[in-house]
């Protein structure tokens, strides 16, 4: 430090003090041993001062802001829980995406903490470690404000009681838990480029803004003002994302195919993991925001075709299967929803068939493919319903090796047929819903023969045997009656009519 | 492609050997633009057990959810095995007709009814 400050500091000195001030030169150990993990991806830094910081905030200022918004935000929550805000959602059918969001995204904030305050610890360059702090940081205080803020539901709903223990466990729940895991076991540059800059800076918009904005919609307080809350943050992570991509290829040239590899993987792994954003958009929200079809054309094709553009000056291309994802925007969220619907026996939420009004919007935000392909279904399983024969599926799904969803999606020329590609490896079969997906196993076979697929798991004996109630009830902890099966009478259902009568 | 680890010869336990299914196996099953199953689907078996009974004990109660099961005659239906055309022989065993651990049978049948219109 430097010691004739007696004065107050201004701001780029204090800055300076704070942040790049904080590093040394070691003397008596060798950098490798310091940071072992910086080197294996073959990841070529030349010069980490180059790095740019992409906050420009130092931590005593980095405490003030976020205290200041976490007291904004519990004087909300506090109002909510006073005025009996779970009475003023649109329909109960809605909490089914908050408790999608609190089994399956909220326990992804806390993997991201977890990873960036391991990959923070793994750069060489002081500017990197700081960003990673303080995201890692965020990624805790998200966790937690989202946890408060579904909280207040959770007296009054099922199905989000025990949410940890579900992510490790229940089926659907594997795909966000793996793609995490997948990220977090990769070395620190491929974690940034996998979290920072593919799902928060290129992807992030079709998480963040489907959910606030089917709260916003559907007359969840607790949750918008979480996303107000947010979004700064957000905004800062996103600019870690870009930061990283162009300081990685302006470092070496070598750096620019490892970096096109992993983008090609990770649009495609985010891509897939996003299905149930799309269902949730199309599907679960009674009042709707916008389709899916329509959010993936505004932000990826739209706004992520001009990212690309900007990045091509680096030798970067559009990332492979990209107009895979574009084809399937029009099947995607309907897939996605039928899997839930058939194996809704083993989910933490309800499911229906959508009613006939929301039928007719899907077959306006879906004209070439919702009265061909998907209203018959549904009709069908109306009719079934009705006659008492409401379908679930006793039959478990074969599972894609790399994203672990069911095989539900269809191939990209033929929407009547399911894309299947499989391979040998060391004289082990596997099985894949994708070229996308079969590639990325093809890159790193030895780590995806590992997967725990949720399937096999079962049938290997290792999920409480062979009884599948006792799987979801005791394993999982889906509460039979309680938190699964059809929204038609269910216990959500009876107890919504109870209170509105109430009142 | 192999994996770029932080240590030589990075190897991780292969999760799903069919060591691990207690002397049964694993059979896929996709019957062909017939999405009313959203996905082709799983079954443990006995490598011993005959194909014939593997239709009439496994495939037929987890097919008998769909309007068209009634109609379906196996004895009309066409087989791929993992790509291949196939033709089973109903008296030989799973091991015997080669159809191995994870192995994806597909199964195509003739239109049947109405359904087929949008894939059901």
């Amino acid at each position: 430090m430097n010691a004739k400050t007696s004065k107050r500091l201004n701001m780029k000195e204090r800055y300076r003090i704070m942040t790049r001030d904080l590093g040394w030169e070691p003397s008596y150990q060798r950098y490798e041993d310091i940071f072992p993990q910086e080197g294996f991806e073959g990841i070529k830094i030349t010069d980490w001062d180059q790095w740019e910081d992409p906050f420009r905030l130092t931590m005593d200022n980095y405490w003030k802001f976020q205290a200041e918004k976490e007291r904004k935000l519990y004087a909300i929550f506090d109002a909510v829980s006073q005025n009996n805000g779970q009475m003023k959602i649109s329909d109960p059918r809605y909490l089914n995406a908050v408790k999608l969001f609190i089994t399956a995204v909220t326990p992804l904030e806390y993997n991201a903490y977890k990873g960036y305050a391991r990959v923070g610890r793994q750069f060489g360059g002081v500017g990197a470690r700081i960003a990673c702090q303080m995201q890692s940081i965020d990624e805790l205080r998200h966790t937690q404000t989202q946890i408060h803020a579904m909280s207040h539901y959770n007296k009054y709903f099922g199905g989000m009681h025990d949410f940890p223990h579900m992510f490790d466990r229940v089926w659907y729940l594997s795909v966000p838990k793996s793609f995490f895991e997948d990220a977090s076991t990769a070395g620190p540059f491929e974690f940034l480029t996998a979290i920072s800059f593919s799902f928060e800076y290129v992807l992030t918009n079709l998480l963040f803004l489907p959910f606030m904005s089917g709260a916003a919609y559907n007359g969840d307080m607790n949750t918008v003002t979480f996303g107000f809350s947010a979004q700064s943050d957000e905004a800062r992570h996103m600019t870690l994302g870009l930061e990283i991509i162009k300081f990685i290829l302006e470092q070496h040239e070598d750096n620019v195919p490892i970096v096109q590899q992993w983008l090609d993987k990770w649009l495609w792994r985010g891509y897939r993991l996003l299905s149930i954003v799309g269902m949730m958009m199309d599907y679960m929200l009674p009042n709707k925001v916008m389709s899916w079809a329509e959010a993936w054309t505004m932000y990826y094709e739209e706004a992520g075709g001009a990212l690309f553009k900007e990045l091509e000056r680096y030798g970067i291309r559009p990332p492979k299967y990209a107009d895979q994802t574009v084809i399937g925007k029009d099947h995607v969220s309907h897939q996605a929803w039928f899997i839930f619907y058939q194996y809704g026996h083993a989910t933490a939420f309800n499911t229906w068939v959508p009613t006939a009004q929301e039928m007719d919007w899907l077959s306006e935000k879906y004209p070439d493919t919702f009265d061909r392909l998907y209203r018959p279904r549904f009709e069908l399983l109306a009719e079934k319903a009705a006659r008492g024969e409401r379908f679930y599926n006793d039959a478990l799904p074969q599972l894609c090796q790399v994203c672990q969803i069911p095989l539900a999606i269809t191939e990209p020329d033929d929407d009547t047929l399911l894309s299947h590609r499989d391979t040998v490896h060391d004289g082990e079969r596997y099985h894949f819903c994708s070229d996308g997906c079969r590639d990325i196993f093809h890159h790193e076979p030895e780590k995806y023969v590992q997967a725990w697929l949720p399937v096999h798991q079962i049938l290997q004996g290792n999920c409480g045997g062979a009884d599948m109630e006792k799987v979801i009830g005791d394993y999982y902890r889906i509460e039979m009656g309680e938190d699964n099966l059809d929204f038609e009478g269910s216990a959500e259902q009876r107890r919504w009519a109870a209170w509105k009568q109430a009142v | 492609m192999s994996v770029r680890a932080n240590y030589a010869n990075y190897r991780g336990p292969v999760r799903d050997r069919v060591e691990n299914f207690h002397g049964n196996q694993l059979v896929y099953v996709m019957w062909e633009r017939h999405l009313l199953f959203c996905a082709p689907l799983t079954f443990l078996a006995d490598p011993a057990m005959t194909f014939d009974a593997f239709l009439a004990e496994v495939l037929t109660p987890a097919l008998a959810p769909h309007p068209e099961s009634e109609a379906l005659d196996f004895a009309e239906a066409q087989w791929r095995l993992d790509g291949e055309a196939f033709t089973p022989r109903g008296d030989a065993s799973l091991a015997d007709n080669g159809i191995g651990h994870k192995s994806q049978l597909r199964l195509i049948t003739p239109r049947l009814s109405d359904l087929a219109d949008a894939a059901i």
